[in-house]
């Protein structure tokens, strides 16, 4: 399709919208499968997978190459600022939707647990606690120990990031990747710590609802974490690769926004989930 | 609004056969299959509510096992929400938002084609979940633990995950729909220039992204109560099963009005064109749909004033649910004003439009006797509620998207559908949907529940009256099916602008649109 730099970019017909719902046909009904221990869930899941993976690569190849070539006029560029964040908002409600339980279970569930006296006429309601038919003591996730170091590297994190960036609105190739490659890296020391404090805890997921709180939430945001590390991986790839410039490099801050964001659901949580 | 430039030219050539549909960049084809799946999971989710009604025909058990019963019921609820409302909504979105704001496409086309055929999986998803061992979800459409934890069925994760995937499909469509109409409007174009139609789905797509991920979090801690341990609904684990009602009808609100908006948008679009007058209060309207849209956050636990809430939360929700009668008193009075001394005709889309702002002004009114905390606490799960709900939802959103294929049908296809047998269609559509939904107020207020396969004999006859009226809507909508076929394959061929009051770019363009339309943006003064 030819193309001029004063019109709006319009693709030409594609594929991958199929290819993307064949992935979550498969992922969807994979996953059903298996947690109903149907044998071939799993491969089904597995193949959902890699075809969702395979999506992901072609997809973002080719949006890339058009980049490159210069299809995306400013209009488009707008476009792509509005599009992600509007999709951060999205997942600023995602996370908000869980903030807003642990506050509900918190302030009334528990406290209206304790006064009916009936069926549990002992439970007292405190938090950490998992929950009125309990049998063992829990042993909660104090915050002070992995939590705030966690917490620090995040922090960091961002800087690191922002340090990059400066590097790139400089075009100084040094200072680019010198940036990126330390956020990456703090990334990863992130998620093995967190690996680490999951292999520790002396709780899990069925310990109540604080269990179910503490490794839904931290779970999520750890997928979270290791989809942006993947992301900047692939943005340091990238400017290896040198597609972007100082004027033109909206890939970066999307996943720097993204970033940033995970930052943000960390604080909260720390504070909420660890700390109070 | 007038235009200085509109160029069209149809030189790039189309993709043929199934490859232009599967394939497809191009808002106007994604349109097109938006409105075809939703007919079809109309008429599939229609069938399933003709086996409630054949089923409540006589009191006592006919058809259908109490269990059988109940998944009819969640399906029909589900597909008819997911599967017909929204991605019918979503179809004029895609259609007529590019070609109301003069544009050439949706801002991202490929995500735009994903965002529909994320709907195919999910409809697999919904409809086989039938066809498992064990069932389909029969809990209700609202999925409330603790029935939906404890039933084992596979067909329930299968749900769960379709609406998963449909929640993905309606956010990426939103985003997609937000960024259109905020980057990509023709120069001169200003927000309070634009059609009505267009700022109701702006703000729907800002309740849908806003509201979409909570129900993905409710139903992620569903998912995990049921198969991975969790205890968030089980009080037992310190959790309780009113938080997924909170969680759910957070979402489960704005829901509500995300399908409402875009029929406010439809019939602001029509009423003006048959009145042949200006709308009145364009701008009072714009801020009604968005004060309507704001408060539809803070008034979810009207839904749930019997499970059990302290005192002064029931009274907020239920004075904030009464606050919404305003915005959308401010909407009907200004139909009713536009429509005032206008120079009126009654095609086919007027009559519809007229009788959704009639029919969903009792709708709104049931509501609001509904919002009243001591009455709802007598009338909660009774067929007032089913009343109230199809009044709001069948002739206030599908009959408004009915009125509104005939108003686009000449744009669209370059035909004039038959306009006697539009008005059949009208006058069966709304006689037959009074036959079947009025009894249910009287039926309800006598204190009929819902969600009962049997009742008692003293609603007998209501219930004769109502399923007979049920078979008649049905059967009327195959008339629908016809007059719109025979609109595509022909007719009196359509001028660029059918209707002599009607405004608007889209009428600059010929008829039928060309696959192509304003790629050079026209100048809007």
């Amino acid at each position: 399709m030819s193309q001029n730099t004063n019109n709006y970019y319009l693709p030409a017909p594609s594929l991958w919208p199929l290819i993307a719902s064949i992935a979550l046909f498969l992922m969807a009904g994979g996953f059903a499968m298996q947690m109903n221990d149907i044998a071939s869930g799993n491969y089904v899941l597995l193949a959902g997978i890699l075809v969702f993976v395979y999506l992901l690569y072609g997809w973002f190849k080719e949006v890339i190459k058009e980049s490159i070539s210069g299809f995306y006029n400013k209009q488009v560029d707008t476009s792509f600022r509005w599009g992600m964040g509007w999709f951060i908002f999205s997942e600023v409600m995602f996370f908000a939707g869980f903030f807003g339980a642990l506050f509900y279970i918190r302030t009334f569930a528990l406290d209206w647990i304790s006064k009916s006296t009936l069926v549990w006429p002992n439970f007292v309601a405190t938090w950490p606690t998992s929950g009125p038919a309990a049998t063992e003591a829990l042993e909660a996730m104090g915050p002070w120990g992995l939590p705030a170091i966690n917490t620090l590297i995040l922090l960091v994190s961002g800087a690191t990031l922002t340090y990059a960036h400066w590097g790139l609105m400089k075009e100084n190739r040094k200072q680019i990747i010198i940036g990126l490659a330390l956020t990456i890296a703090l990334g990863s020391i992130f998620l093995y710590l967190q690996a680490h404090e999951y292999a520790e805890a002396a709780f899990t997921m069925d310990s109540g609802i604080y269990g179910s709180t503490f490794y839904l939430f931290t779970g999520f945001h750890g997928l979270h974490v290791a989809m942006g590390t993947i992301m900047l991986a692939i943005i340091l790839f990238r400017i290896l690769k040198g597609h972007f410039s100082a004027h033109n490099h909206f890939g970066f801050e999307a996943v720097a926004w993204y970033w940033h964001f995970v930052d943000v659901v960390w604080l909260f949580l720390f504070v909420f989930v660890y700390w109070l | 609004m007038s235009t200085t430039t509109a160029t069209h030219h149809d030189d790039h050539g189309h993709p043929t056969g199934i490859m232009r549909w599967v394939a497809s960049t191009n808002h106007k084809d994604i349109g097109t299959l938006y409105l075809w799946f939703s007919f079809f999971m109309f008429m599939f989710a229609g069938a399933l509510a003709l086996g409630i009604r054949a089923e409540l025909f006589q009191p006592g058990l006919q058809f259908l096992e109490p269990e059988n019963f109940n998944r009819l019921t969640t399906l029909h609820g589900l597909i008819m929400i997911f599967g017909a409302i929204m991605p019918a909504f979503v179809g004029f979105a895609n259609w007529m938002i590019p070609l109301m704001i003069g544009t050439s496409d949706l801002a991202f086309p490929r995500l735009n084609n994903m965002s529909f055929w994320l709907m195919v999986p999910a409809a697999i998803l919904l409809v086989g979940s039938i066809f498992v061992p064990g069932g389909a979800m029969a809990g209700g459409w609202t999925m409330y633990p603790p029935l939906s934890v404890q039933n084992p069925s596979m067909g329930v994760d299968m749900s769960i995950l379709a609406l998963h995937i449909l929640g993905v499909s309606s956010i990426v469509g939103s985003i997609n729909i937000i960024t259109t109409i905020l980057n990509m409007r023709a120069p001169g174009m200003t927000l309070m220039k634009m059609p009505l139609f267009v700022w109701t789905w702006l703000i729907t797509a800002f309740l849908l992204i806003a509201s979409m991920p909570v129900l993905a979090g409710a139903l992620t801690m569903l998912l995990t109560d049921r198969h991975f341990g969790t205890a968030f609904f089980d009080a037992a684990g310190g959790g309780d099963p009113v938080l997924f009602q909170h969680v759910f009808w957070f979402f489960g609100h704005p829901e509500v009005y995300i399908m409402i908006l875009p029929a406010f948008g439809l019939i602001s679009t029509i009423i003006p064109t048959f009145a042949r007058k200006p709308l009145f209060g364009y701008a009072s309207m714009v801020y009604a749909t968005a004060a309507i849209a704001l408060l539809s956050f803070v008034v979810w636990a009207h839904h749930m004033f019997t499970t059990g809430m302290p005192v002064a939360g029931q009274l907020f929700f239920m004075y904030s649910t009464m606050l919404i009668s305003i915005p959308t008193g401010v909407k009907v009075f200004n139909w009713v004003a536009t429509m005032w001394r206008g120079s009126m005709t009654f095609e086919t889309p007027m009559l519809f439009s007229i009788a959704v702002v009639f029919l969903f002004t009792i709708g709104g009114f049931s509501g609001l006797v509904l919002a009243v905390l001591p009455v709802d606490i007598q009338l909660q799960d009774t067929y007032y509620v089913v009343a109230h709900f199809h009044y709001v939802l069948f002739s206030g959103a599908a009959m408004s998207i009915m009125g509104a294929v005939y108003y686009w049908l000449p744009k669209w296809t370059g035909h004039m559908y038959n306009e006697t047998l539009g008005k059949w269609h009208f006058w069966l559509t709304t006689i037959a949907f009074n036959i079947t939904f009025f009894p249910m107020h009287f039926t309800g207020l006598a204190g009929m529940p819902r969600r009962i396969p049997d009742y008692a004999l003293q609603f007998a006859e209501f219930n004769m009256i109502s399923t007979i009226g049920a078979f008649a809507l049905g059967i009327s909508q195959l008339l629908f099916l016809y007059v719109v076929v025979k609109c595509i394959k022909g007719g009196p061929k359509a001028a660029a602008n059918p209707w002599e009051g009607a405004e608007g770019l889209e009428w600059t363009v010929p008829s039928p649109a060309p696959f192509h339309t304003f790629e050079t943006p026209p100048t809007v003064k």
